[in-house]
């Protein structure tokens, strides 16, 4: 599905991805975990455009896709969520997710028809499986900070992507937001037969769920593979669990 | 309240605005037609401002491109009103389309100091190019369009020309604001409002975010020329101070000042700042002043302008009523 090879980027002297190659198996659900600095989110926003590599290929389903726009990759099919969750804070819910909804149907550009009418059913139905349906009137910015994560995750899966990235999503949670969310994922994940990929530092959200773990850290890329193995990986338990597991 | 929400306001504040002339009153016309076409330059530039979050500097270029354009067309090479209006249009969209490709790449205060920078150009050559734009001295006697067809008409047809002008700026005018309020309620109008809030987020729901800024730039552009063409044929005369600096800042301050981002927010910021301008300063010569200290107490008080304030306070009255 994605395939990342040897790609690095550095910052005025600091190398926050070192040379990381990786690969990102369809419908299945793989992390990217490591300590907060290990070069996460920066992975991220070079595999979604959002910064121009040094060097190295990100592969879209055999398309590549390194130094591509953000806006390109996402109509390609990729959706993702960031860490500071970012959500149009003065619309309402509703008007959020139906926002992306346009977008993927291609109307964006229509500046002689009314929007409000637009994908009512479809946006309804996205919050109620995301259990916003209540909220659908609310300004975004009123939700809980759990809430609006949600609701950036419904915006994501407004385009109906292929491939899902998420960075950090139970990142400020309580317990049981953190246990909702991951259910969540899991069904998203199975009903859209989508793949998703997404960043945590949470263990126990990574080995509950994920089938497929990378470590990163100080920008290279440790240990790549199943979570026993990763578990069981010498360097892994060394530099990152610290013998925990 | 939801019955003050069916009341077609827009409708009965233009019907109103057409019964100005009723007054007999040339003063009240001329009152009557600045505050028309200043509302839409006001508009188009919320546009912007309000819409995309996009602060422009430099927006009288447009509005100055449009002037110069109508008038020279109408008076050099004697073009009909309707064929000149819109040649207006258009040149102002070209000049917005080419200024803004280079204003959007760059982010906040770049933008606005490049809009700035831009309109500084315009100004410049309206000022120095004498031989087309008259330079200096600025290019006067433009002719009226012709409204004899007014004449004939029952009722109106004993109007004074001005007033006649005065209707055609109206009706132009609705027309315009019919037309603002048509894009920023479209789909197209969305995704402007997705941007102002969060580029980033708008990026990764598919959409060029440049792009469309370029569109908002190029379309609210287009606007300002249409204003800036009335203008002209108001003043009967268009100079190079229609596009300099501080006909940027008197927009961006009546926009503010009635509320950037909603919609008839700018009409009321035109028509205060507009109407305040000629009742202070028959009292006092100290106009800029009493204004800094109006714009002080208001972006403390109404930080959304007064159009905002009216809002809110409408909707404290309607929580209260339900309580």
């Amino acid at each position: 599905m994605l395939d990342v090879q040897e790609i690095r980027k550095t910052f005025s002297g600091f190398t926050a991805v070192d040379g990381v190659t990786f690969t990102v198996p369809a419908q299945g659900i793989t992390a990217v975990i490591g300590p907060n600095g290990a070069g996460k989110s920066t992975l991220f926003n070079l595999l979604t455009g959002h910064i121009r590599a040094d060097s190295g290929r990100v592969t879209f389903q055999d398309t590549d896709i390194t130094g591509t726009a953000p806006h390109t990759i996402c109509r390609m099919g990729v959706g993702r969520s960031f860490q500071h969750t970012n959500i149009f804070r003065k619309l309402t819910v509703f008007e959020n997710v139906q926002a992306a909804l346009i977008a993927h149907g291609g109307q964006a550009g229509a500046f002689w028809s009314r929007a409000d009418r637009l994908y009512r059913d479809e946006a309804m139905k996205l919050l109620a499986s995301l259990g916003l349906a209540g909220q659908a009137a609310d300004v975004a910015d009123s939700l809980s900070h759990g809430n609006q994560k949600q609701l950036e995750l419904g915006v994501a899966l407004a385009s109906d992507p292929k491939l899902l990235l998420l960075d950090e999503p139970t990142a400020g949670m309580s317990a049981s937001e953190t246990r909702d969310t991951i259910r969540l994922l899991e069904r998203i994940v199975a009903d859209r037969k989508l793949t998703l990929l997404f960043t945590e530092h949470d263990m126990d959200v990574v080995f509950s769920i994920a089938q497929k773990i990378a470590v990163l850290h100080q920008g290279k890329l440790i240990a790549e593979g199943s979570p026993t193995e990763v578990r069981n990986d010498a360097e892994v338990r060394r530099v990152y669990l610290g013998g925990r597991h | 309240m939801n019955a003050l929400n069916r009341i077609p306001w827009a409708t009965l504040v233009f019907i109103a605005a057409a019964c100005v002339p009723l007054f007999g009153s040339r003063f009240y016309t001329y009152l009557a037609t600045d505050i028309a076409i200043l509302a839409l330059f006001a508009a188009s530039l919320n546009l912007l401002l309000g819409y995309t979050g996009l602060v422009s500097f430099g927006h009288a270029a447009y509005f100055g491109i449009g002037a110069y354009t109508c008038a020279i067309l109408m008076k050099t090479y004697g073009v009909y009103f309707p064929l000149a209006f819109l040649a207006a249009g258009a040149m102002a969209a070209a000049f917005a389309l080419v200024f803004g490709a280079f204003c959007v790449r760059s982010s906040k205060i770049y933008f606005a100091m490049l809009t700035l920078a831009f309109a500084q150009i315009v100004w410049a050559i309206c000022f120095k190019w004498n031989s087309v734009t008259g330079g200096e001295q600025g290019f006067s006697n433009v002719p009226y369009p012709n409204l004899d067809w007014m004449a004939s008409l029952p009722f109106i047809g004993g109007w004074r020309a001005t007033d006649h002008f005065y209707l055609l700026v109206l009706l132009l005018i609705a027309i315009g604001f019919a037309a603002l309020r048509r894009i920023v309620q479209s789909p197209f109008g969305r995704m402007l409002t997705a941007i102002r809030e969060n580029p980033e987020r708008a990026e990764f729901i598919g959409i060029n975010v440049r792009k469309y800024q370029l569109a908002a730039f190029v379309v609210a552009g287009t606007f300002a020329g249409w204003a800036g063409a009335l203008f002209g044929l108001f003043n009967r005369g268009v100079f190079p101070d229609f596009a300099y600096w501080s006909k940027s800042a008197e927009v961006l301050i009546m926009t503010i000042l009635g509320g950037m981002g909603h919609f008839w927010g700018p009409a009321v910021g035109a028509a205060t700042l507009i109407l305040l301008n000629h009742q202070i300063t028959s009292y006092t010569t100290y106009w800029p002043f009493i204004l800094g200290s109006i714009l002080i107490v208001l972006l403390f008080v109404f930080p959304g302008g007064l159009v905002g304030a009216l809002h809110a306070g409408v909707q404290r009255l309607r929580r209260g009523r339900d309580a």
